[in-house]
């Protein structure tokens, strides 16, 4: 089976961004990256996808150099092959789906892996976009994958609960927490990922359709109000909430 | 508590190679899931948590610098002391477990061991399947193992050693003890293994440092042991030196994460903390303090990671070892005090990891060589002469 995993290479989820001169990107000065969580999951169930059914996985990531890093750990966690689509220009996410296809055209996957969404720009767009361009059907925010032969059961979170689907290979799969407890690279693995080459390719370039045009921080919080610290406060405090918060 | 980021003023990352970073962070991430949520309920219990072993033997932490053929992942130094800084960061008993089982059980066995020796034993131990102790340290004879009253004869069937070791990490839960006896007067080592006849290793009790790691004697009662447990390459005091000298390279290592997690908690609480209508992060005092512990921290890890390079070329000697080991564990208990004044009264609680950290390096500043011995040993290597030999 040809398992394919696309990952990006994300701030991470502790740092603290920073606005950069530019008004549009965040200051990287000082910002610890890491492999999209969400495409942790990814690269842990096409692994088992591979233990269960034989075949191999890629990696893919589209990025500059930096990727390389997470391109390593997935490496390190156990793909077999690694793809850098290298390009590092601003791209949005119909722009990142297309360079994607365009490559992935070429490899047919069976299965597809994405993160339901990169914690970057948080548009969780691209794994549809990239079925689509592919004629792929795809299942989102999945929390339970079931291949048998070319049949797929998936079961993916919905507002409230969870909705059971089935489709055929080959599909794209966007992964949500819960799908798996991705595995720790183990240090055989990343010693052995150190000999295995990362492939760059340049992938088609940039078109965008849509232009940032300023990036702001949240306001500040104000200050937060001590009612009491007994039951004598409850009073004062759903009469607050009916009145000034209006949420009662 | 926000999730630890690291210490890296002086952008030491950059001189790290990527395979380098990933082992740190992928055993920075295995001690914030594994050892930080559960230490201190096993510090304060008085016990090691035994169901890390596979954990980290999965991982590949032990032997990690051995080649694959022993179940090693052949990692370099410095890789190999960034995992060990990781591991004190969460405890520096979990540490020590770490660096006996490798740098004083499966060291000097792949050292000094036998064909015979090496097959049965590293594979056994870098799965965690096998738990190893290193019994150098007697009763009355601390720095100056060289006098040593531990003895092994020769008789038919082998070995017979008698006597006492004190002060031994994983003692009381090892399958295979590295035993230094005097042999016709000459060190050399013995594997001694659980349950051998005259062998008993109760765990010492009343520590009030390295709580989450066992402590034990080792004593020898006539205890007869076969032929081909002598360790047959070892002799002379120098053999178990060499495997102090791989145990106080990780240590140098070590102190630099508990010293990173001090620090990282005081910062934190230094900015939060309100006192006088400010966060106490804001007074001179504090900051003076936090300056002088980011200073000690980047020194400290300048200082192992050109150590772990001259290392990785063999050139690295026995007294720059010291030098780190002396320096970074001196500099973080004195962190872990500080970090404990900034958080005041909060730091002699174990909702902060601040006491323990201090309360550890008590040990770990004795331990592997007292910090005075190792002022001698470097003192001896500058002027030439000797102030204890």
């Amino acid at each position: 089976m040809k398992i394919v995993v696309c990952v990006n290479h994300v701030p991470d989820t502790e740092t603290k961004v920073k606005v950069g001169s530019d008004g549009v990107s965040i200051d990287k000065t000082g910002v610890n990256f890491i492999m999209n969580p969400y495409d942790e999951f990814g690269v842990e169930e096409a692994l088992r996808v591979k233990q269960k059914h034989g075949g191999e996985v890629t990696a893919v990531s589209l990025g500059g150099d930096t990727h390389k890093e997470t391109l390593r750990k997935a490496l390190a966690m156990g793909v077999d092959k690694a793809v850098l689509l290298k390009d590092d220009s601003p791209r949005d996410s119909l722009s990142v789906a297309k360079a994607l296809a365009d490559y992935l055209k070429g490899i047919s996957p069976d299965v597809l892996f994405f993160g339901k969404q990169s914690i970057d720009s948080d548009n969780g767009a691209v794994g549809s976009m990239v079925a689509e361009l592919l004629g792929m059907p795809s299942v989102n925010v999945v929390v339970k994958l079931e291949i048998e032969g070319t049949t797929v059961k998936a079961e993916r979170e919905i507002e409230g609960g969870h909705e059971k689907v089935e489709t055929r290979l080959p599909v794209v799969i966007t992964a949500q927490k819960g799908l798996n407890e991705p595995r720790y690279p183990s240090l055989k693995g990343i010693m052995a990922a150190k000999s295995k080459p990362i492939e760059e390719i340049t992938p088609t370039p940039a078109s965008l359709h849509v232009e940032v045009l300023a990036m702001r921080k949240p306001p500040a919080k104000s200050a937060g109000k001590i009612l009491g610290t007994d039951a004598s406060a409850v009073a004062e405090l759903v009469r607050l909430l009916h009145e000034e918060a209006k949420v009662l | 508590m926000p999730k630890f980021q690291g210490v890296d003023y002086y952008n030491t990352d950059d001189l790290l190679s990527e395979d380098e970073i990933l082992v740190r962070n992928t055993i920075r991430e295995f001690v914030d899931e594994n050892v930080v949520p559960i230490i201190e309920k096993h510090y304060r219990a008085g016990t090691f948590p035994l169901d890390l072993v596979p954990k980290m033997a999965e991982l590949g932490l032990f032997g990690s610098t051995l080649p694959s053929k022993y179940g090693g992942a052949e990692l370099n130094n410095v890789a190999y002391g960034l995992m060990m800084q990781e591991l004190e960061r969460g405890d520096s008993g979990v540490r020590s477990f770490a660096s006996v089982q490798s740098g004083l059980v499966m060291y000097p066995i792949f050292t000094f061991g036998s064909d015979e020796q090496k097959d049965r034993w590293l594979p056994k131990l870098a799965s965690g399947k096998a738990i190893g102790c290193f019994g150098l340290t007697e009763p009355d004879y601390g720095s100056n193992p060289g006098g040593m009253k531990t003895t092994a004869k020769k008789v038919k069937d082998g070995y017979v050693l008698n006597g006492a070791k004190m002060w031994i990490t994983n003692g009381t839960l090892a399958d295979v003890a590295v035993v230094w006896a005097k042999l016709d007067g000459e060190i050399k080592g013995f594997l001694v293994e659980k349950g051998m006849k005259g062998f008993e290793a109760p765990e010492m009790t009343g520590k009030h440092s390295l709580r989450a790691s066992v402590t034990s004697e080792l004593v020898f009662q006539d205890c007869l042991i076969p032929e081909e447990n002598i360790l047959p390459k070892s002799g002379g005091l120098k053999s178990p030196l060499m495997c102090l000298s791989q145990a106080r390279y990780g240590i140098a290592w070590g102190a630099i994460g508990s010293a990173m997690a001090c620090y990282d908690t005081a910062l934190n609480y230094a900015k939060s903390r309100i006192q006088f209508d400010k966060p106490i992060a804001a007074f001179q005092l504090t900051q003076d303090k936090l300056v002088h512990m980011l200073t000690e921290i980047t020194k400290a890890q300048l200082l192992c990671l050109q150590l772990g390079r001259l290392k990785d070329k063999g050139k690295a000697r026995f007294t720059q070892i010291s030098l780190a080991k002396r320096n970074n564990v001196y500099h973080a208990l004195e962190i872990a005090r500080s970090a404990r004044e900034i958080l005041g009264a909060n730091g002699i609680l174990d909702e902060y990891p601040v006491m323990r950290h201090s309360a550890n390096l008590e040990s770990v500043k004795t331990y592997e060589g007292t910090h005075e011995m190792h002022t001698l040993i470097l003192g001896e290597d500058i002027t030439g002469i000797g102030a204890f030999s």
